[in-house]
C-alpha cells in the first residue's frame, strides 16, 4: 500500500520500539483486510497532524507474523501504542478518526 | 447555516456509490455521506469491505477482491465530482423540504445539511447472537470479519454459526487457515444455494452440527469454547473452539428513518413497485436497505442507478 508511514517487521520491531523516545503507534494490518484499508488514510492524517509527538509504523501481519503472535493479535486492524517500549493502549477494530484520537492523545 | 445540496446520498455500498456516479454525471453535484470506519459491515463501502473474492460481479472474469471493488466504485464516483464525506448520518427530518440531515450530535439544534432530495442506501448489517459478553469478546476469538481475522486461527479448531450463503462462504474460506470448521445451524438443512452447500458437504475440514444453537461463550480473556444446545433433544454440550464467526443474517440500517419512512415488519424500507420512490416525495431508496429478497452487489448497484434516475427526473419536474 502506498503511503508515507514507516514500516516495521519481525526483524526491526524490538529495536525500533525499544529505542524510540516518542510514543509509537503500530498498525497491525494486511492487504486482504478491508477495514484496514479504510483507516490507512486516517492514520496518515493523524501522523501529519501529530508531527514529532507520535510515530506511526505499519506492521504487515503477513510479513511479521511472530510479532503479531507475540502480542496476541487475533483481529485486524489492531493498533497498539507503545510508550517507553511498553504497551500503553490497544485499539481493536477500525474506528472513526475522532475516536482514535480520543484513545491515543491521553498518552502523548 | 447548514449547506443546501440538490442531492444527498446516505450510505456508500454499491447502491449509494452507483447513485453518486449517476447523479454526478447528471451535474447534480451529489453529497455522499459514506459512514465511518468500523470492523462491522456498517462502514464505508458496506458489506463487501468484509469479503474476499467476489466471483459473481459481472465484468470481472477472474473475480475481484471486495474491498478493491468498492474502492473502484468510490474512485469512479469521485472522478465525476461526487463529494464524499466520511461521516455518519445520525438523524434526519423528512417532514418538510428541504430535508434535514444531521451528522455528529443528533441533538444539535441546526441540521448539518439540507437536501432538496434524498437517496437512502444505508444497507444492512450482520446480526450478532446477543449473548452475554459478546461485545467484549469481539477481537478475542469472536469475529465479525472472517476475511480480516481468519489468518489468526491457523491450525486451530473454530466454529461458524449460521446456515445461509454467507455462513457457508465464510466456513469454506476459513478452511484455508483452520484445521477444522464446525458449522452450527439451528435447523436440519441449509438455506444456502446448492452450489455452496455442495462445496461445504464435500469439504473434509468442515463438520456440521445440526439443530443446534449457541447459548454461551466460554473462556475468560478470549474464547475457549461454546456451550451448545440441541433444540430437538434439549441436551447441552461444550464445543472447544478458539474462534467463532457469526453469520446468521442481516438487519437493515433503518433506525434513523423509523416513524418517517414506511417499513416492512422486518425493518426494510418499502419502495413503490418498479421504481425507487418511498412514501415521502423526494426520498428514494436503493440497495439492501429496501431489498430483503435478492441482496446482491449487482442488484444493489442496479437499484442505485434507478434511484439516481428517479431523483434526477423528480428534481427536473420540481424546477420546471
Amino acid at each position: 500500500m502506498a503511503g508515507t508511514l514507516g514500516t516495521i517487521d519481525d526483524n526491526t520491531f524490538d529495536e525500533e520500539i525499544g529505542s524510540s523516545t516518542t510514543p509509537v503507534l503500530v498498525d497491525f494490518w494486511a492487504e486482504w483486510c478491508g477495514p484496514c484499508k479504510m483507516i490507512a488514510p486516517i492514520l496518515e492524517e493523524i501522523a501529519d497532524e501529530q508531527g514529532e509527538s507520535l510515530k506511526i509504523l505499519k506492521l504487515n501481519v503477513d510479513d511479521a507474523p511472530s510479532v503479531a503472535q507475540r502480542f496476541g493479535v487475533m483481529s485486524i486492524p489492531t493498533l497498539i501504542l507503545f510508550k517507553d517500549g511498553e504497551e500503553a493502549k490497544r485499539i481493536v477494530g477500525a474506528k472513526p478518526k475522532a475516536a482514535l484520537l480520543d484513545d491515543v492523545t491521553p498518552f502523548l | 447555516m447548514p449547506e443546501t445540496h440538490e442531492v444527498i446520498i446516505i450510505g456508500s455500498g454499491p447502491a449509494g456509490l452507483t447513485a453518486a456516479l449517476y447523479t454526478a454525471r447528471a451535474n447534480l453535484s451529489p453529497l455522499l455521506l459514506e459512514g465511518e470506519p468500523s470492523s462491522t459491515s456498517d462502514q464505508p463501502g458496506g458489506q463487501l469491505m468484509l469479503t474476499t473474492d467476489v466471483e459473481n460481479y459481472p465484468g470481472f472474469p477472474d473475480g475481484i477482491m471486495g474491498p478493491e471493488l468498492m474502492l473502484n466504485f468510490r474512485a469512479q464516483a469521485h472522478r465525476f465530482g461526487a463529494r464524499i464525506e466520511t461521516v455518519k448520518a445520525t438523524r434526519v427530518d423528512l417532514s418538510e423540504r428541504p430535508f434535514k440531515v444531521w451528522t455528529g450530535d443528533p441533538e444539535a439544534l441546526e441540521p448539518t445539511y439540507l437536501g432538496n432530495c434524498l437517496i437512502v442506501s444505508t444497507g444492512a448489517q450482520s446480526l450478532m447472537l446477543g449473548l452475554d459478553r459478546e461485545i467484549e469478546l469481539v477481537g478475542h476469538g469472536l469475529s465479525t470479519c472472517a476475511t480480516c481475522d481468519g489468518f489468526f486461527f491457523r491450525d486451530q479448531e473454530i466454529a461458524v454459526v449460521g446456515g445461509g450463503d454467507s455462513a457457508i462462504e465464510e466456513a469454506v474460506f476459513l478452511t484455508r487457515f483452520a484445521s477444522k470448521v464446525s458449522i452450527i445451524h439451528r435447523r436440519d438443512s441449509l438455506r444456502a444455494s446448492k452450489i455452496m452447500q455442495q462445496r461445504a458437504f464435500d469439504h473434509p475440514q468442515i463438520e456440521f452440527i445440526w439443530d443446534t444453537v449457541v447459548t454461551e461463550y466460554l473462556g475468560e480473556a478470549s474464547i475457549s469454547g461454546l456451550r451448545l444446545r440441541n433444540v430437538k433433544t434439549d441436551k447441552s454440550r461444550d464445543l472447544p473452539v478458539t474462534g467463532v464467526f457469526i453469520a446468521i443474517g442481516h438487519r437493515p440500517n433503518t433506525n434513523i428513518f423509523s416513524g418517517q419512512l414506511e417499513m416492512k415488519d422486518n425493518g426494510y424500507l418499502v419502495t413503490q413497485p418498479d421504481c425507487s420512490r418511498t412514501n415521502v416525495e423526494g426520498v428514494f431508496a436503493c440497495g439492501d436497505v429496501q431489498d430483503d429478497v435478492y441482496r446482491q452487489a449487482v442488484t444493489a448497484a442496479g437499484s442505485g442507478c434507478m434511484a439516481a434516475l428517479d431523483a434526477e427526473r423528480w428534481l427536473e419536474a420540481q424546477h420546471s
